[in-house]
């Protein structure tokens, strides 16, 4: 076997290897997708309740709420970016982190100061890298996200928006994740949780405006429409956080999915030149024997023809 | 008969739903029973158990379920109870429930003897 023909052997043999593992990463994704979407579908009937219910007290009731209502002049904003905790997801990553930059850059320039809040260890090597100070980050639940996840995180943010401006509380809360269409498209979003609006976002806005045109009964406030609120809005961030992640997760899944599953067709496409090439190189191989033989057989007819001469 | 529509939907997931004549809850500022046609009411829950006696399609009978945590909200004859952990009476383990008790006890976890203690009670009143 010539040297050129081993080279291409060798090759073929190192992306057929590396092809096996995309194999398998893009099903323990596609596999995953379909869990992590389940869950997303279990936790709306307690997302959906809990925004009917937020907007029933905010529309509901008369009552001044810091929660809802817009400070005057917001000096600082809280911003939570959901990355994952690993790569090979395509863009997924750096098309969140992109939207995080864009966000801050437009609160920046509304004159707000921002504090990052981050979970997923991309995320946080993200800013790590570049030494920007980070609030709070959070590791090690991005692939399957739980409840006491989200609470977790949610505590210290419901905490710095409970605080005075001038103690270092915030006005404002943004979270960045990205947002799961289906299985071939997931977009990374902004939306500000807080103080409540509701006309932001396409789907948000899309399902409260379909619930104010309902009209709202006029609730009786048990024990009051203030205490009511009070402890609503907490879940409120909580289950919306727990949606994010969830979200998040399953879009993590979908793009490693997609990114492996390209990664296998390019690995297959690799390995049919590879292939071509090999057997090119084989046949020069077999020709340039041929050739050898052939020359070697004649140069021993001239030499035998020219003795009997 | 007039019929209420009842979700009990926990964080992560929908514990039941269907149609009852009777629901009682324990609110922050104590017990309410809500029968069809109540007025709108929107309440924060305490932790404690909660009582649905079903009718219609659900079949005559009771379902009691342990909530820790979470709110009620009626109107239209649709009563939705969220909570962040609801389990029905026939989920809760009562020898987990009754060890977490013991260890809280030990403890003196006021918050988990009080988690176990509802669990523990949501079992007996089912019974």
């Amino acid at each position: 076997m010539g040297a050129q023909t081993r080279v291409y052997k060798r090759r073929i043999k190192s992306v057929t290897a590396t092809k096996k593992i995309t194999k398998a990463m893009e099903m323990i994704a596609a596999s995953r997708i379909v869990k992590a979407q389940r869950r997303v579908a279990a936790s709306e009937p307690y997302a959906t309740e809990l925004t009917r219910a937020v907007t029933a007290v905010a529309y509901g009731s008369n009552t001044e709420h810091w929660l809802t209502t817009e400070v005057e002049r917001p000096t600082r904003a809280a911003v939570l970016l959901v990355t994952s905790d690993r790569g090979l997801a395509g863009g997924y990553n750096s098309n969140a982190i992109k939207q995080a930059e864009l966000l801050t850059n437009r609160l920046i320039g509304e004159g707000k100061e921002v504090l990052h809040y981050v979970v997923g260890r991309k995320g946080v090597a993200y800013y790590g890298f570049r030494d920007r100070p980070v609030q709070e980050s959070w590791t090690g639940f991005t692939d399957s996200p739980s409840y006491g996840d989200a609470k977790e995180v949610a505590a210290p943010l419901i905490e710095a928006i409970k605080a005075e401006t001038a103690q270092g509380g915030v006005d404002e809360l943004h979270i960045v994740y990205t947002e799961f269409h289906s299985m071939m498209t997931q977009s990374a979003v902004d939306q500000r949780m807080l103080p409540l609006t509701f006309t932001k976002s396409a789907e948000d806005s899309a399902e409260v405006l379909q619930r104010g045109k309902e009209i709202l009964p006029l609730y009786d406030f048990e024990p009051s429409a203030d205490d009511v609120l009070d402890a609503l809005l907490p879940r409120y961030v909580e289950s919306r956080i727990y949606n994010a992640l969830l979200q998040s997760a399953a879009s993590k899944h979908a793009a490693t999915r997609r990114a492996m599953k390209s990664a296998t067709d390019n690995a297959e496409e690799l390995i049919k030149s590879l292939t071509r090439l090999a057997n090119a190189a084989r046949q020069a191989d077999i020709t340039q024997e041929i050739s050898e033989i052939v020359g070697g057989a004649s140069a021993l007819a001239d030499a035998s023809a020219g003795s009997d001469r | 008969m007039a019929e209420l529509h009842v979700e009990l939907v926990a964080a992560d997931r929908k514990v039941w739903s269907g149609k009852a004549s009777l629901v009682i809850a324990r609110t922050t500022s104590g017990d309410i029973g809500v029968m069809p046609g109540h007025q709108p009411l929107l309440g924060v829950l305490e932790t404690g158990s909660i009582t649905i006696r079903t009718t219609g399609e659900s079949g005559e009978g009771t379902v009691v379920a342990a909530v820790h945590g979470g709110f009620i909200s009626f109107s239209d004859d649709k009563l939705s109870l969220l909570a962040e952990i609801a389990e029905l009476s026939d989920e809760i383990d009562v020898q987990r429930a009754e060890r977490a008790l013991e260890r809280a006890k030990s403890d003196a976890d006021a918050a988990a003897e009080r988690r176990a203690d509802v669990r523990l009670r949501a079992v007996a009143g089912a019974h």
